[in-house]
C-alpha cells in the first residue's frame, strides 16, 4: 500500500505528462504482482468495489472526533478522503499495513455490516498518506488525472511495449492482469485476444497541411462524418460497440446491435437518424449515449446506424496488415450483406485536384459532415496516429479539442450552476489555459456539465474549481491571435463550447501549437 | 466575556495601551509600538517609538533602515509604558521574536503570543509559557488537519529525493526571514555537509543571522557560481521565485528542478498544488493544532483572544474546553508566507 499510495502522492503533484508515465512506469517495474495489477485497475477505473460509501467514511471520523470540527476541516480541505486522512488518529506500531492487494481484497469480499469495522481496522494500520489511497479505493475515485490511456502507455513504455499491442491485449483480460506482466516481461507469450469480442485500437489521422502536396490518386476520400467514431465487434456471435477511449457502449444502442450479423471488426461512425432519413444532429446523438436503459421513444425519434469506413477483421481473419484498397474492396463485399438500414458505406468520393477537393470541403451536401478524410491506399491499419498515412481537413478550421481545466459559477440566472469554463491544449505533456467560454451549449448541456464538475472536482479555489483534465471540449472560435497574456502565447476571439466530446480520450485534445497554427493561417 | 482591562484597547486596528498609546505589532506607522517579532506582517517600517528584542530591532533595521527611536528590552527585562509593566519573552517563532507580557495596574496579565511555536528551532530561542489571565493566541493552522511533523524527517525525505535524481538540483522555497535560516539548521543537522546556494533574496538576512551569533552551515550565492555546478545540490530560494524563470534555468535533467517548498501548508494537497510544488514539506514556524491547544490548556488563562487565522475552530475548541475564548479579527495579518 505504501508504494501505491506514494504513486498517488506524486500524481496528484504534477500535471505533466511525462512526469506521469515515468511515476507510473518506475511504480510497475519496481512493484510485484499482483499489487501492480491491482494498481493498474485502479488507474483504468476498472476496479469494480463493492462501494463504501463516502457517507460510511464520514460516519466513522465522527465517531472519533468532534464532529464540528470535521466539518470545519472538510471545508477548508474540500477533499473526504484527504480530510479523513489528515484527521485518522495516527496509531503506534502495531498490526501491519496491508498490502494493496490484500486491501482490495478485504474491500471485495466486505458486506455493508462488516465495512465499518474493517475499513477502520485498515485505516488504523496506515500513514497520511495510505488513508488517502485506501479512502480513494474505497470510495471508488481516484482523481489523480491519469487516464486508462495514459497508464497504458505508461504500461507500454516501462515495458518497451508497442502501446498497440497492450490496448489490444489489455482488452481482453482482467485485473490483475498476470499474464500481462509475465508476457511484459518476458516470461510468457502474448495473451491471444482471438476468439473474443474485445476492442481493437483506432487508426488515427493528423491534420492536413498542405493539400497541394498530397498526390490524390494514392488516396481513398471519404467524408468525415460528425458522429462518434466506433469499433464493432462481433466475435462468435457476442456484439459490442467500443469509442475510442476503448469504452464499451454497446448497452445504449440496442436497436443497432442485430445488425452486426457476422464475426467482424469494423472501423465506423456511429450516427442517428434524423426524420426526414439524413443523418441526425451530434445533439440527438449525445442523448442515446451514456444511458443504461434507452427508451422505445428514443430508439424511434433517432435510429442509430453505423457509416463504415474499413474492416479490421473478417470473421477471425485479421486484416490490419493488408492495405486499404484491398481492405475497402472486402468492406464493400461485407457491407453489401448486411441490413442497409443499420450499415452502410461510407461513399469514395473523387476530386481531380486540389481545388476541386476544396471546394468539396468547404460545401459539403450534409450538415452531418465535419470534413474530409484522406487514406493512403496502401496504409496498413496501424494503431494510434501515424504520420504520412491518414489526413483529416476539417470544414471549419477554427475549432479545437480543447481539455476542461477549471469551472467557476456563473452569474445571474446561472448563479448556482458551474458555467464559466477554463479549459486548455496541450504543450510539452503539460496543459496550458488557451481560453475561457461561458457559451455554446444548452440547457441540459450546462447541468450535464454542472454534475461533471461537480463530480470530477480535484481543488476548490473560492467559487472556482479545478477539475480532472480529461473532459475534451470541442471549442469553436472566430480567430486566434498571439498574446502575451496568457501563459500559452495565444488568445482566441469569441470562444464557444461547439460540443462536448465525452468520447474522447483527453491525451488526444489539440496542442497548444496546432492551435497556434490557425493563428498563422489567419482566416 | 468583556473582561477587556480598562487600560488596554482592543479594536480590529490592533491593541493599544491607552495610557502610553502604545501600540502591538500595528498595521499602520503609529507614534509607539511594541514589535513581537519582524516579519512583514508584525514589523512595518515608519513607526516613532519601537520596543522590541535586540534581534527583532536588527531585523527592522536591516529591513527598513536605522530606527532612531528604537528601545532595545531584552527577554524578562521589564519598561513601565504609562503604568503597565512591559516586558518581552521567547516565542520560537523566528529569531528574536518575543510575546508580550502586559501586567496593568490592576494586576491582570494579558500576555500576547505573537506568533509562536513549540517545536524545537536552532536558530532561535525556545517558546517559555508565560502565566497569564488573558492568553492572546495566533490561529494561523488552528484546525485538527494541521498536525506539524518532524522537521528532520521532512529535511530527509527531500535529501532522499535528490540522491536519486543527482541531475537535478532540489529548489527550496522558504521564507526569508526565519524559514531559510532554519532549514540550512536543519540541513547541518541531518548531516549534510555540501554548502547550501541562496537566492540573492536570502543573502543579507542570512549573514544578519550570522552576526547575530546563529551558528549556520557554509551558504554560497547561486550567482557567483555556473548554473549546471549545481546539479545535486541544495539551493534555497523565496517562495515566489519557484515559479518565475529563475528557476527555469536551474538543472534539472531535463525536468527542472526538485520544486520543493517548506511550509505548513504543504500538509493539504490543494495549497501544494497551487504552488506547483512537487516535494511539499510540512516545515513550519506556526504552532500546529496540538501545539495551540496544549499551550492554552498549559497555560490555563481565564480567557482567551484570537488574533487571526482560522479562528472558528479554534473558539469551538475553547467552547468545548470551557474557556472563554473571542476572536479579535484583526486587520492586515497575512498568513501566505509561513
Ligand atoms: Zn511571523
Amino acid at each position: 500500500m505504501e508504494r501505491f499510495a506514494s504513486l498517488l502522492d506524486a500524481l496528484g503533484r504534477t500535471s505533466q505528462r511525462n512526469a506521469k508515465l515515468g511515476l507510473i512506469g518506475a511504480y510497475l517495474a519496481a512493484t510485484p504482482d499482483p499489487c501492480r495489477g491491482w494498481a493498474m485497475a485502479a488507474l483504468t477505473g476498472e476496479l469494480r468495489l463493492a462501494a463504501v460509501r463516502p457517507q460510511l467514511v464520514r460516519k466513522l471520523i465522527e465517531a472519533r472526533m468532534d464532529p464540528t470540527l470535521f466539518r470545519l476541516s472538510y471545508d477548508y480541505v474540500g477533499d473526504l478522503a484527504e480530510t479523513v486522512a489528515l484527521l485518522w488518529p495516527d496509531s503506534g506500531p502495531g498490526a501491519a499495513a496491508p498490502s494493496l492487494s490484500e486491501a482490495v481484497a478485504r474491500l471485495q469480499s466486505l458486506s455493508r455490516a462488516e465495512a465499518p469495522a474493517v475499513l477502520a481496522g485498515m485505516l488504523g494500520t496506515l500513514d497520511v498518506s495510505g488513508r488517502f489511497a485506501l479512502v480513494k479505493l474505497a470510495t471508488g475515485a481516484l482523481r489523480v488525472g491519469v487516464s486508462a490511456r495514459l497508464a497504458r502507455v505508461a504500461l507500454a513504455e516501462a515495458f518497451g511495449l508497442d502501446v498497440g499491442e497492450v490496448e489490444e491485449v489489455w482488452h481482453g483480460l482482467s485485473p490483475p492482469y498476470l499474464p500481462l506482466f509475465r508476457w511484459a516481461e518476458g516470461r510468457g507469450p502474448r495473451p491471444d485476444a482471438a476468439g473474443q469480442p474485445v476492442f481493437r485500437p483506432f487508426m488515427l489521422a493528423h491534420p492536413l497541411e498542405d493539400p497541394g502536396r498530397i498526390a490524390l490518386a494514392d488516396h481513398l476520400v471519404e467524408w468525415k462524418w460528425d458522429g462518434i467514431r466506433v469499433m464493432a465487434v462481433v466475435s462468435g456471435g457476442e456484439r459490442r460497440l467500443y469509442s475510442r477511449d476503448g469504452n464499451d457502449i454497446s448497452e445504449a444502442f440496442p436497436d443497432l446491435l442485430p445488425a452486426l450479423a457476422q464475426d467482424m471488426v469494423l472501423d465506423g461512425e456511429l450516427l442517428v437518424r434524423a426524420p426526414g432519413g439524413g443523418v441526425g444532429s451530434f445533439h440527438q446523438l449525445q442523448q442515446r449515449l451514456n444511458r443504461r436503459t434507452v427508451s422505445q421513444a428514443l430508439l424511434e425519434a433517432a435510429p442509430a446506424f453505423i457509416r463504415a469506413y474499413d474492416l479490421l477483421f473478417e470473421g477471425q481473419t485479421d486484416l490490419r496488415a493488408l492495405p486499404l484498397a484491398e481492405r475497402r474492396h472486402r468492406l464493400e463485399r461485407m457491407v453489401a450483406g448486411l441490413a442497409p438500414g443499420r450499415i452502410d458505406l461510407s461513399p469514395r468520393l473523387e476530386a481531380a485536384d486540389a481545388s476541386r477537393l476544396d471546394a468539396l470541403r468547404r460545401a459539403p451536401p450534409d450538415p452531418g459532415i465535419e470534413g474530409l478524410m484522406l487514406k493512403r491506399l496502401d496504409s496498413p491499419y496501424v494503431a494510434g496516429r501515424v504520420t504520412g498515412l491518414w489526413w483529416k481537413w476539417k470544414k471549419d478550421p477554427l475549432t479545437a479539442d480543447c481539455v476542461l481545466m477549471y469551472a467557476q459559477r456563473g452569474h445571474g440566472r446561472r448563479s448556482s450552476f458551474y458555467s464559466d469554463f477554463t479549459f486548455g491544449a496541450w504543450a510539452d505533456g503539460t496543459l496550458l489555459p488557451v481560453g475561457k467560454a461561458y457559451f455554446g451549449f444548452t440547457d441540459a448541456e450546462l447541468a450535464w456539465l454542472d454534475r461533471w464538475v461537480r463530480a470530477h472536482t480535484i481543488a476548490r479555489f473560492g467559487p472556482v474549481r479545478e477539475v480532472e483534465k480529461r473532459l475534451v471540449l470541442e471549442i469553436a472560435f472566430d480567430s486566434v491571435a498571439p498574446s502575451g497574456r496568457h501563459k500559452s502565447g495565444l488568445a482566441m476571439r469569441f470562444p464557444r463550447i461547439a460540443r462536448i466530446r465525452a468520447d474522447k480520450p483527453a491525451e488526444e485534445a489539440d496542442t497548444v501549437a496546432a492551435i497556434a497554427a490557425l493563428a498563422q493561417a489567419g482566416r | 466575556m468583556d473582561a477587556v482591562p480598562g487600560w488596554l484597547e482592543v479594536t480590529r486596528a490592533g491593541l493599544r495601551l491607552r495610557q502610553a498609546d502604545v501600540w502591538l505589532d500595528p498595521a499602520r506607522p503609529v507614534p509607539r509600538a511594541i514589535i513581537t517579532h519582524g516579519h512583514a506582517d508584525h514589523a512595518r517600517g515608519g513607526h516613532g517609538e519601537v520596543w522590541a528584542t535586540p534581534e527583532t530591532l536588527a531585523i527592522m533595521a536591516a529591513r527598513y533602515g536605522p530606527q532612531p527611536g528604537a528601545h532595545a528590552l531584552v527577554p524578562g527585562a521589564t519598561a513601565d509604558l504609562g503604568g503597565v509593566g512591559v516586558s518581552l519573552h521567547p516565542a520560537g517563532h523566528v529569531l528574536g521574536s518575543a510575546q508580550v507580557r502586559l501586567e496593568g495596574p490592576d494586576g491582570t496579565v494579558v500576555v500576547v503570543s505573537g506568533d509562536y511555536k513549540r517545536a524545537p528551532d536552532p536558530t532561535c530561542a525556545p517558546f517559555e509559557p508565560v502565566p497569564c489571565d488573558i492568553f492572546v493566541t495566533e490561529a494561523t493552522f488552528a484546525l485538527p488537519v494541521f498536525r506539524h511533523p518532524d522537521a528532520r524527517e521532512e529535511v530527509l525525505r527531500a535529501l532522499a529525493a535528490l540522491r536519486v535524481q543527482p541531475e537535478r538540483c532540489l529548489l527550496v522555497g522558504a521564507y526569508a526571514l526565519g524559514k531559510a535560516q532554519r532549514v540550512l539548521a536543519l540541513l547541518a543537522a541531518v548531516g549534510w555537509a555540501r554548502p547550501v546556494f541562496l537566492h540573492g533574496a536570502l543573502l543579507r538576512l542570512t549573514a544578519l543571522y550570522r552576526e547575530l551569533g546563529i551558528s549556520l552551515p557554509e551558504t554560497r550565492a547561486v550567482a557567483d557560481v555556473p548554473r549546471e555546478a549545481l546539479a545535486g545540490e541544495v539551493v534555497l530560494a523565496p517562495p515566489s521565485a519557484l515559479a518565475d524563470r529563475w528557476s527555469r534555468r536551474l538543472p534539472g535533467g531535463g525536468q527542472g528542478p526538485i520544486l520543493a517548498m517548506a511550509s505548513g501548508w504543504m500538509r493539504v494537497r490543494a495549497r501544494a498544488r497551487q504552488r506547483g510544488v512537487e516535494l511539499p514539506l510540512v516545515i513550519s514556524d506556526h504552532a500546529d493544532w496540538d501545539e495551540l491547544t496544549a499551550t492554552i490548556r498549559e497555560l490555563g488563562p481565564r480567557e482567551v483572544w484570537v488574533t487571526h487565522g482560522r479562528e472558528d475552530a479554534l473558539l469551538h475548541w475553547c467552547a468545548l474546553e470551557r474557556v472563554p475564548a473571542r476572536a479579535l479579527h484583526l486587520v492586515g495579518r497575512d498568513d501566505e508566507d509561513d
